[in-house]
């Protein structure tokens, strides 16, 4: 690794202010940036950690009954929780135990890897972003592969979810790197469907919006069974042609609201 | 940067660079050699230790981040009088090994698995060591020893799903 400093800030306000020099960057867990440190793929001149942000450290309910977890919360601390099951057992299978005892919502979402599990389950929880600045919701947030509606220097202080009437996420692993091969989110709320798909596509994370109406109308794995899922976006690699992402995509919806009932 | 920790009980202080790795420390600093460093991509697990009580790759942790925190590693398993702990013991007992270099990783693993879940299935302990690789042992003596540890049943061990 390159030599860096790291400022170890207590509040949201302290971290902002260190995070205001341009070289500086956030460290959330650092499961994925201190291994990219390592690569020598970033150098930053000060790491920013948010591990002693006690204000964005755990979950709790808002006065609009929404359920709000703090950005610096652990993956663990999510799969303990019992508010929200589909998004607990979803965080219960990111990475591998040590993993989630470091790695963190805020971290997983500023990054925003495309074949990130966090993504799919906040787009299809069509839940809100907060940040120090603003309120973004999930659909303004994600904006293709590693990036985000984030501007410098701003960092994720809390996500909020209306929590769905039946939800689930089903995860084909890439089983060298045990991330999504495709993961698919199912929510089913009162005003509707949403379906989001993470691993898939060269645009990163994003909605199924066929398979949503057609969910909408009737939440059964065969309400989707005439759906295609068009190829020609999708990651071709050694892993998986697209086509096979295709017929994964739509397998693993199924799958999800089967088990979301 | 000073940083003040619990290392096995001992309290230690250090003087280390931002971009010093928690296992960098204990191996080089402390002299703490027994936390293996294996892959250095947060990949295979031999580095893990306890901080704070979870099980975290040392590799994949700065030092400085552990400012505060107690923090056990494999030196601190065994009983003060040198007596192997259960999990220990249940790998010398099991042939939980062969190579051992996998092993303390290993150990801290299922050391954490079994401070959370006293009797986990044994599917449940092959998930929990889906951050642990094993490059000799086919991982069964592995489950093996650590049902033992739990004071289960440790035959017969099924193939893995």
């Amino acid at each position: 690794m390159y030599e860096f400093d790291v400022i170890r800030p207590a509040t949201i306000s302290e971290a902002v202010e260190a995070l205001a020099d341009e070289d500086a960057q956030a460290l959330g867990g650092g499961q994925t940036l201190i291994p990219t440190l390592k690569a020598r793929l970033a150098s930053p001149s000060a790491l920013v950690s948010l591990s002693k942000v006690a204000e964005m450290i755990g979950i709790c309910y808002d006065d609009q009954g929404r359920l709000c977890i703090g950005a610096a919360t652990t993956h663990a601390a999510v799969a303990r929780d019992t508010s929200y099951p589909a998004l607990s057992a979803m965080a219960a299978h990111i990475g591998d135990p040590a993993v989630r005892n470091r790695g963190t919502i805020g971290g997983s979402l500023a990054n925003n890897d495309p074949a990130a599990c966090y993504p799919a389950g906040v787009l299809a929880s069509n839940a809100t972003i907060t940040t120090n600045k603003r309120e973004i919701a999930a659909d303004d947030f994600f904006q293709g592969l590693f990036e985000t509606a984030l501007e410098e220097g701003e960092i994720v202080t809390e996500v909020k979810f209306t929590i769905p009437q039946a939800a689930n996420y089903q995860k084909f692993i890439q089983p060298a790197s045990r991330f999504a091969l495709v993961g698919v989110f199912v929510a089913k709320f009162a005003d509707g469907v949403r379906v989001a798909v993470t691993g898939a596509s060269e645009e990163g994370v994003h909605r199924w919006t066929a398979a949503e109406e057609a969910l909408s109308s009737e939440f059964t794995p065969e309400a989707i069974a005439d759906l295609t899922v068009l190829s020609d976006t999708l990651i071709s690699d050694a892993h998986a042609i697209a086509d096979y992402r295709s017929h994964l995509v739509k397998v693993m919806t199924g799958r999800a609201v089967k088990a979301a009932g | 940067m000073d940083i003040s920790l619990t290392v096995n009980g001992h309290k230690v202080t250090a003087e280390v660079e931002g971009r010093k790795l928690l296992v960098s420390l204990l191996r080089e600093q402390l002299k703490l050699t027994g936390t293996h460093q294996g892959c250095d991509t947060s990949q295979c697990g031999a580095c893990m230790v306890h901080v704070d009580g979870l099980a975290v790759k040392s590799c994949a942790m700065l030092a400085v981040e552990a400012d505060g925190a107690e923090i056990t590693t494999i030196e601190g398993i065994a009983a003060p009088d040198g007596s192997l702990s259960p999990v220990q013991a249940a790998f010398q007992e099991y042939h939980g090994l062969q190579c051992g270099f996998c092993t303390p990783g290993m150990v801290m693993a299922a050391t954490a698995l079994l401070a959370e879940n006293p009797k986990p299935t044994e599917a449940e302990v092959r998930d929990y060591l889906e951050g642990n690789i094993c490059r000799c042992t086919g991982y069964h003596n592995i489950v093996k020893s650590i049902m033992a540890a739990s004071g289960q049943s440790v035959a017969p061990v099924a193939a893995a799903e």
